[in-house]
């Protein structure tokens, strides 16, 4: 094995580390905090010119604002860190050298100038389209062109994630099975790939539209097909962040999976079902039968649903076995109360996980219900659900990530530990609050994308009930908040990465290339039997929690049923 | 002790027993998902909101030809400064909406408790049909004409609201409709 080189073997964590690939997780994690400071401050934008009392921006800017700001955190902020996890993911938990490298950057660098190019066709002012930039409204090509080089980037990325799994694989760098979190990973990957083609069948003709080399793109088509990439992209961050919880589990708590096949199999439905769960956006439109939407959204959407109940089960049930272990017995919860609740590393992923289940996760149910969708399609509790799901779930269990990977991959302390102690409860907690009264505020009608509800200056104004203007002033002041919980985590990182203290060990050092291999990996016992969470040890505590979520989200569920047989006979 | 990331312990992973709380818990949420399976069905044979299946392929021009003609027919009064027509066809009949940029165009009236084809389609770019306060929300196409059945249960003034983000006056895209005795 004297391919494998350059490695160092981090202090603290044991963790081994291959220069190329650690080098590469560095510069796609700050890409990701870069991406994340733009959208950051063109969120506050939005936010303060939604909140009437303060209308910011004029129309023309708060369009272009909310374009850039959906594109910064959905797509770059996010997919940046995605790639940081994968190369972690393969390169780092399997001992393995990155395979191709090279290539690896150049996947990286077409991300930052997709990144780039995209950001400047929604500065020119001509290309506010929104995320979804449905035709036939039209962008400027380099708005087309931006997103089909950032996604061959990521796709290369993928590429090299696989690639690493091969080698590890053929070089023998682990024993057995990969690790639940890698395979969480490959789960990710999997749907990437899946949504980049997508993405390319859909974004390349539009480009070429753009351009006029196409005549015209159907709308229905575009929606269709845009969808099984746009919502798809969105499940690669479900199972990313998902593997981030079972890995946060691991390190915080030295946790162990309560049953591998349960958690893997969990994530093979996401493979197979999550993808149709796009067709949710499609409920409103014509032109799709009844027939189509149910089996899109139902039949197949809930075995994808079915395997987020067992992971915001299996994780806090692998957190509860490892305290019970370590003596914390007492009662229901007495594990959960002495927890760790001062590292940001656990309460961001413990927040990250309860808010991703009882708002993103029933919201979302609610929102792809055939005819439950009719009361909110379009309205505010869109982006309520997406922020609840993308932003409490996927942002904040990176943040939490980060908190971890600073000192072992930047080897610096973390700068202002209390202020970072309290990040993840003002980000979590505004942002779930924010979500919140956005959701309310969606169910009342309140359209998303809309520059002004007061409706000034129009023929036929509609004047909104005074909940409605109480909700999203609440919400304003819930997002600033969030901003705030934002704006903090960027401090602490940035200030953490180029002025923390340095870390210095004694026994730190490199394997160099000519020094040779990274250490075998060690073989683990082969047995059957004496298997930890099967029989001695129940989750009891874990269980109580799930219930309270299966209750509140049957309730919810009915409460909108009921609403919907209120509103005129339709058919 | 392997934990979730290190490999399994056990090379035959798949072969350990799956605790009995973990067991309840996927039960559980397994029927929860047939029963929301189930609600959407159900909700067609026996509940009275479901959103039409009718859906025709057309042009902007035959759009606007058989909205006008409808205009023609059943314009009882104009309103605004722009003279926007409003219509009040009879019970049962075609009802034709345009969405463009940024107007609905005409206004309607209905009668409550009486049942219309409502006929929806864009003349340029998607827009988005919102009933208010009724709160119905609709995709509206260009080149698909959708056509509703609905039926009206309470008099009063409601509006439409654009709330599909359709360009820079997407705010102005509002319109109202009245239901009468
Ligand atoms: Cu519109």
């Amino acid at each position: 094995m004297a391919i494998n080189r350059m490695f160092r073997t981090c202090p603290s964590t044991g963790l081994q580390f291959h220069q190329p690939a650690e080098a590469l997780i560095r510069w796609n994690a700050v890409a990701a905090v870069v991406s994340l400071l733009v959208g950051g401050i063109l969120g506050l934008l939005v936010v303060l010119t939604r909140w009437p009392a303060l209308h910011l921006l004029p129309a023309d800017a708060f369009y272009q604002a909310l374009t850039a700001h959906g594109l910064n955190m959905l797509v770059f902020w996010i997919i940046f860190f995605e790639m940081a996890v994968l190369y972690f993911a393969a390169s780092t938990l399997l001992r393995c050298r990155l395979a191709t490298p090279h290539m690896a950057w150049l996947g990286f660098w077409l991300m930052v100038a997709g990144a780039l190019l995209n950001n400047y066709a929604v500065w020119r002012g001509d290309s506010s389209v929104m995320f979804t930039s449905y035709a036939p409204m039209g962008a400027h090509p380099t708005f087309y062109l931006g997103l089909i080089l950032f996604a061959v980037g990521a796709l290369i990325g993928c590429f090299v994630f696989l690639g690493t799994l091969a080698v590890a694989k053929a070089e023998k760098t682990y024993v057995g099975s990969v690790p639940l979190v890698t395979f969480g990973a490959l789960t990710a990957c999997i749907i990437a790939i899946f949504t980049i083609a997508s993405g390319a069948i859909i974004l390349i003709p539009t480009f070429l539209w753009s351009v006029g080399l196409v005549g015209y793109i159907d709308s229905l088509m575009y929606r269709t097909v845009w969808w099984a990439f746009g919502h798809s992209s969105q499940q690669i961050n479900v199972s990313a962040h998902v593997a981030v919880w079972y890995a946060i589990a691991a390190i915080v708590f030295g946790a162990r999976p309560m049953n591998e096949k349960v958690s893997r199999g969990a994530f093979l439905l996401y493979i197979l079902f999550l993808q149709l769960a796009s067709a949710h956006h499609l409920l409103a439109d014509p032109g799709l039968t009844s027939n189509w939407k149910i089996f899109n959204t139902s039949y197949a959407f809930y075995l994808a649903v079915l395997a987020s109940m067992v992971h915001g089960f299996t994780v806090p049930g692998a957190i509860e076995l490892a305290q019970r272990e370590k003596g914390y017995t007492k009662g229901l919860f007495e594990w959960l109360r002495k927890a760790p609740w001062g590292n940001p590393v656990f309460s961001g992923m413990f927040i990250s996980l309860v808010g991703f289940g009882f708002l993103g996760g029933i919201s979302g149910v609610v929102l792809g219900t055939e005819q439950l969708n009719l009361l909110m399609h379009n309205t505010f509790y869109v982006p309520g659900h997406f922020h609840a799901t993308v932003v409490v779930g996927t942002t904040l269990a990176f943040m939490a990530l980060t908190y971890f990977l600073i000192p072992v991959l930047f080897r610096r302390e973390l700068a202002f530990p209390k202020l970072a102690q309290w990040q993840p409860y003002v980000f979590g907690i505004g942002m779930s609050v924010f979500s919140l009264f956005m959701m309310g505020a969606g169910t009342l009608g309140v359209p998303r994308r809309h520059w002004d509800m007061t409706m000034a200056g129009n023929l036929l104004p509609h004047e909104w009930p005074g909940t409605a203007y109480l909700m999203v002033g609440l919400m304003a002041l819930a997002g600033i908040l969030a901003i705030v919980g934002g704006a903090i985590y960027i401090l602490v990182t940035v200030w953490s990465v180029f002025f923390g203290k340095r870390i210095e060990t004694p026994d730190f050092k490199r394997v160099s290339a000519r020094d040779g291999a990274a250490p075998a990996p060690q073989p683990v016992a082969v047995s059957l039997t004496g298997h930890g969470s099967a029989g001695h040890m129940a989750a009891p505590g874990t269980f109580v929690l799930a219930m309270v979520l299966l209750v509140s989200f049957v309730l919810y569920y009915f409460v909108n049923w009921r609403y919907l047989s209120s509103v005129w006979p339709l058919s | 002790m392997p934990t979730a990331i290190d490999p399994p312990k056990n090379r035959v992973w798949w072969k350990d027993p799956v605790d009995k709380v973990e067991i309840t818990w996927i039960v559980l949420a397994l029927i929860w998902c047939l029963i929301m399976f189930f609600m959407m069905p159900y909700w067609h044979v026996y509940g009275k909101q479901n959103l039409s299946n009718e859906a025709y392929r057309s042009t902007p021009e035959l759009f606007s030809r058989k909205t006008q003609e409808m205009v023609d027919k059943y314009t009882v009064r104009t309103e605004t400064d722009q003279k926007i027509p409003v219509v009040h066809p009879p019970a049962g009949s075609d009802v034709y909406l345009i969405a463009r940029l940024w107007q609905w165009w005409p206004l309607v009236e209905l009668e409550a408790g009486k049942s219309y084809r409502l006929h929806l389609m864009s003349m340029d770019w998607l827009h988005g049909f919102s009933l208010q306060p009724e709160n119905i929300n609709i995709q509206v196409h260009p080149g698909y004409e959708h056509v509703l059945t609905v039926t009206p249960t309470k008099e009063g003034t409601y509006s439409i609201v654009c709330n599909e983000y359709c360009g820079i006056n997407h705010h102005t895209m509002t319109s109202k409709l009245y239901v009468v005795k």
